[in-house]
C-alpha cells in the first residue's frame, strides 16, 4: 500500500489587489499522487508551480483548501492534538531556503538536536551520539556543533538542515530543493547519502528539484507540475525517455549540459508569457508557450488522463516532440 | 585597461586560533562584456571573494594583500564614500539568498523603486513604472499587479527574479550573481541567462557568475576560475576547462554531477563522490597542496609544499604538481 494518498488536492491562496480588491491563486489546483513507501516520487517544474505548497500542504504546514491527504492510510487533514503531533513527527522537511529555516541564535549541535527534544525520542541519554553520528552522516565536523548557523557557508548550512530532519528516523522526507545550495562534490555525497539511507532505513522521500539530472538519478516516479497542476506524470524511464506532454519536453530540452555545448545561444527558447495565475485562461495553461497548440487548446482545459498504463499526461495532443 | 583586475589577493578572518586566509593570493581579470565563472566547493570562498569586490566583507574578514582594480581605481584603498558610490551604481550584486536580502516589511515594487530612487535619482512615480517594466523584463508574470506583492508572497524562484531586477535597476558596468538560479527551474533559468548575455552583448556589462552548474558554466562563462579552499585550483578559458581538465578537483566536480542519460532505464550505481570534506579554516594557509589529503594522484611533493599555477597545453594554468613540466 502506499505510504502517502494524496486525493485531490487543492490550496488557495487570498492575494490582495489595489482598491481593496482581492483575488484567489489556485496555487494547487486538484493534485492527486501516490507514493509507495520506500520509494522516491520526484516533483519537477517551473518556478512558482505549486511544489513546495502542495509538499507543504501534504506534510500539513500549509492549509488545504480542499482534498485529502492520507499517511498509512490515516487523514492527516482531520488529525489533530496529540495525534496530529505524533504523524507530524513521521514526516520531515528539508528546506529549499537553508538560511530561513535554521534559528540563528542556536548552535548547529542544538538545531540538530532540537527535534529529538521536542519528539521525545531517543531516550535523553543517546541524544549526543544521536547528533555527533548525524555531523558526520552528512560530512560536517564534530567541532561545527559548537558553531552558530552564520559561521558557516550556505552548503554547510544545508547540511545541518539535513542532519536535523533525520534526527527522529522519519518514515516521510519531503526534500524541497535539498540538494540545491549545494556544490556538485557534496551533492553528490548528500544525494549518495539520502539513497543509502533508503534503502538500509526504508525512506520514503517527495523529493522537489529543478535539476532534472538530480531528479533522474533519484526518483522512481515523476510527476510535472505547471501552474499549479500536474501536467504528466509517470515513472522515471517513460518520463524522461517518451515524455508525452510539450512542457516537458521544453523542460528537457532547456537542461544546460556540457556535453552540448552550443554557446551563445539557449537550447530552447521557451518563448511567450506564462498566464496570469490570479486569471487563468480557460484553456491549457501551458497553450501561451506550446509550439503544438490549437484553437481546442485555447478553449478547453484538457484533464489529467492516462495514455498507457502508469503514464499520465494532460494534453490534447500529446505525443513525441516535433525534432 | 580591464574592467576589473584582482592582483595577489588575500583575504584574512579573524579567527580565535589567529588569521585564516580564506582567499589566498587569488589573481583574475575581467573585460567589459565578458562571463567569468567561480565554481568550487561550498567554503571554498567564492562569496567572499564577491564580497570583497563589493566592498561588504563581514567585521571579522580583512583584505590583507593584494588589490582590486576596477575602471583604474583600487577599490581597496578607496573612501568608503567613493565606494558606495560605485557600488550599487556601477557594481551591483545578486545575493546568494534572496528571503535575507529583501526587507519582508516594504513590497518588492517599493524596495526595487527606493533603488532607483537612491542610485539613479528617479521620482516616485518614474521609479514605480520602471519597477513594473524590470519586474517584467524578468519574467515576473503579471508585474503590474505582482508589484505590491510583499516578498513571502512569491516562490523561491520569483524572489530571485526580484533581486535580479533590482540588480539591474541601476545598469551597472559589472553585476555579480551568487547563485542566481539555484531556485529556478531550467526553462526560466535559460530565459534569465538569455536576459544576463543580452545585456553583456547589448551594454557591455560584465558578469561574475558564482555557481555550482558546470552546466550552466558551459553555457554562460567565457572563463572559469575553479576554486578550492581559497584558492584557484584551475584558471582559464571555459572550452579548455571542460574539453581537458586538468587539475584532479576540477576532474572530480566534472563527473560527480548526476547528467541526464540517454538510458534513464539503465541502473544507477552510486554518484562518483570526492571524498572526504574541505580542510578546516585552520589549514588554510599551509605551504601544501590543500586538496593533497581527497586526490587519488597525491604523493609527497603535494605535502611538502603549494603548487603554483603551471600553464596547460589547452591553455589554462592548473596548480598541480603534475602539470609541472621540464
Ligand atoms: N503565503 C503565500 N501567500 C500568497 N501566495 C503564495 C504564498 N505562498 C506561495 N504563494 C504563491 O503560490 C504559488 C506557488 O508557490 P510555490 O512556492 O509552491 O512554488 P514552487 O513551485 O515551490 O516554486 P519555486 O520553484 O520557485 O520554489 C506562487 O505563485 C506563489 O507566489
Ligand atoms: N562571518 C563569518 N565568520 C567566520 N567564518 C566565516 C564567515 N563567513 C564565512 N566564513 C567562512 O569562510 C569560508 C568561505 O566562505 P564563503 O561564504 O565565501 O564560501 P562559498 O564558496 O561562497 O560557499 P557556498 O558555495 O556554500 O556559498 C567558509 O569556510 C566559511 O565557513
Ligand atoms: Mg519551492
Ligand atoms: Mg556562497
Amino acid at each position: 500500500m502506499s505510504l502517502l494518498e494524496i486525493e485531490n488536492l487543492s490550496v488557495r491562496f487570498r492575494i490582495k489587489g489595489g482598491w481593496g480588491r482581492s483575488a484567489w491563486l489556485h496555487a494547487v489546483d486538484d493534485v492527486s499522487l501516490s507514493l509507495p513507501r520506500g520509494k522516491t516520487l520526484a516533483l519537477v517544474g517551473e518556478s512558482g508551480s505549486g511544489k513546495t505548497t502542495a509538499a507543504l500542504a501534504a506534510a500539513r504546514l500549509v492549509p488545504a483548501s480542499e482534498g485529502a491527504v492520507r499517511l498509512d492510510g490515516t487523514d492527516l487533514l482531520t488529525l489533530e492534538g496529540e495525534t496530529l503531533r505524533r504523524a507530524r513527527a513521521r514526516v520531515q522537511v528539508i528546506f529549499q531556503d537553508p538560511y530561513s529555516s535554521l534559528n540563528p541564535r542556536l548552535r548547529a549541535g542544538a538545531i540538530v538536536r532540537e527535534p529529538m527534544d521536542a519528539l521525545n525520542t531517543p531516550p535523553k541519554a543517546e541524544r549526543a551520539d544521536r547528533v555527533a553520528e548525524l555531523f558526520a552522516q552528512v560530512g560536517l565536523r564534530p567541532e561545527q556543533q559548537a558553531l552558530f548557523p552564520h559561521q558557516f557557508s550556505g552548503g554547510q548550512r544545508q547540511r545541518i538542515g539535513i542532519a536535523r530532519a533525520l534526527a527522529t528516523r522519519p518514515e516521510l522526507i519531503v526534500c524541497d530543493e535539498a540538494v540545491s545550495a549545494l556544490d556538485v562534490a557534496v551533492q553528490a555525497q548528500i544525494l549518495n547519502l539520502l539513497r543509502r539511507l533508503q534503502a538500509e532505513l526504508g525512506l520514503t522521500f517527495l523529493f522537489i528539484s529543478h535539476d532534472l539530472g538530480v531528479v533522474q538519478h533519484m526518483s522512481d516516479r515523476v510527476a510535472v507540475m505547471y501552474m499549479g497542476r500536474i501536467v504528466e506524470e509517470a515513472d522515471r524511464g517513460p518520463l524522461f525517455s517518451a515524455p508525452l506532454h510539450p512542457y516537458t519536453q521544453a523542460l528537457l530540452a532547456a537542461v544546460p549540459s556540457i556535453d552540448r555545448r552550443r554557446r551563445g545561444r539557449s537550447a530552447v527558447k521557451a518563448t511567450g508569457e506564462t498566464p496570469d495565475p490570479l486569471n487563468p485562461p480557460p484553456g491549457c495553461m501551458f497553450a501561451s508557450r506550446c509550439p503544438r497548440a490549437e484553437a481546442l487548446c485555447r478553449e478547453t482545459r484538457p484533464a489529467l488522463e492516462e495514455k498507457s498504463p502508469g503514464h499520465r499526461a494532460a494534453c490534447h495532443f500529446p505525443g513525441p516532440s516535433g525534432d | 585597461m580591464s574592467l576589473l583586475s584582482v592582483e595577489n589577493l588575500r583575504i584574512e578572518l579573524a579567527l580565535r586560533a589567529g588569521p585564516a586566509p580564506v582567499i589566498d593570493d587569488l589573481s583574475f581579470t575581467l573585460e567589459a562584456g565578458r562571463t567569468l565563472s567561480f565554481v568550487g566547493e561550498s567554503g571554498c570562498g567564492k562569496s567572499m571573494t564577491a564580497l570583497a569586490i563589493m566592498g561588504l566583507l563581514p567585521d571579522v574578514g580583512r583584505v590583507a594583500a593584494g588589490s582590486i582594480t576596477f575602471d583604474g581605481a583600487d577599490l581597496t584603498t578607496l573612501p568608503d564614500a567613493r565606494l558606495r558610490q560605485i557600488r550599487g551604481n556601477e557594481i551591483s550584486m545578486i545575493f546568494q539568498e534572496p528571503m535575507t536580502s529583501l526587507n519582508p516589511v516594504y513590497t518588492v515594487g517599493e524596495q526595487i523603486a527606493e533603488v532607483l530612487r537612491r542610485h539613479r535619482g528617479m521620482t516616485g512615480r518614474d521609479a514605480t513604472a520602471r519597477a513594473v517594466e524590470l519586474l517584467d523584463a524578468v519574467r515576473i508574470p503579471n508585474a503590474r499587479s505582482r508589484v505590491t506583492a510583499y516578498p513571502h508572497e512569491m516562490s523561491g524562484g520569483q524572489r530571485q527574479r526580484v533581486m535580479i531586477a533590482m540588480a539591474l535597476a541601476c545598469a551597472p558596468r559589472l553585476i555579480i550573481a551568487d547563485e542566481p538560479t539555484t531556485a529556478l527551474d531550467v526553462t526560466v533559468q535559460a530565459q534569465i541567462f538569455e536576459l544576463l548575455r543580452d545585456l553583456a552583448h547589448d551594454t557591455g556589462t560584465a558578469l561574475i557568475l558564482i555557481t555550482h552548474d558546470m552546466g550552466a558554466v558551459a553555457e554562460m562563462a567565457d572563463d572559469v576560475v575553479v576554486m578550492y579552499a581559497g584558492r584557484a585550483a584551475e584558471a582559464g578559458p571555459v572550452e579548455a576547462i571542460l574539453d581537458d581538465p586538468r587539475h584532479p578537483y576540477t576532474r572530480g566536480l566534472i563527473a560527480c554531477v548526476p547528467h541526464l542519460t540517454a538510458d534513464p532505464e539503465a541502473a544507477r550505481g552510486d554518484l562518483t563522490e570526492i571524498p572526504g570534506i574541505v580542510p578546516p579554516l585552520a589549514s588554510l594557509g599551509a605551504s601544501a597542496c590543500l586538496f593533497a589529503s581527497r586526490c587519488a594522484h597525491v604523493h609527497d611533493r603535494c605535502h611538502g609544499a603549494r603548487p603554483p599555477a603551471f600553464d596547460c597545453p589547452a591553455g589554462q594554468r592548473a596548480a598541480c604538481w603534475l602539470e609541472e613540466r621540464a
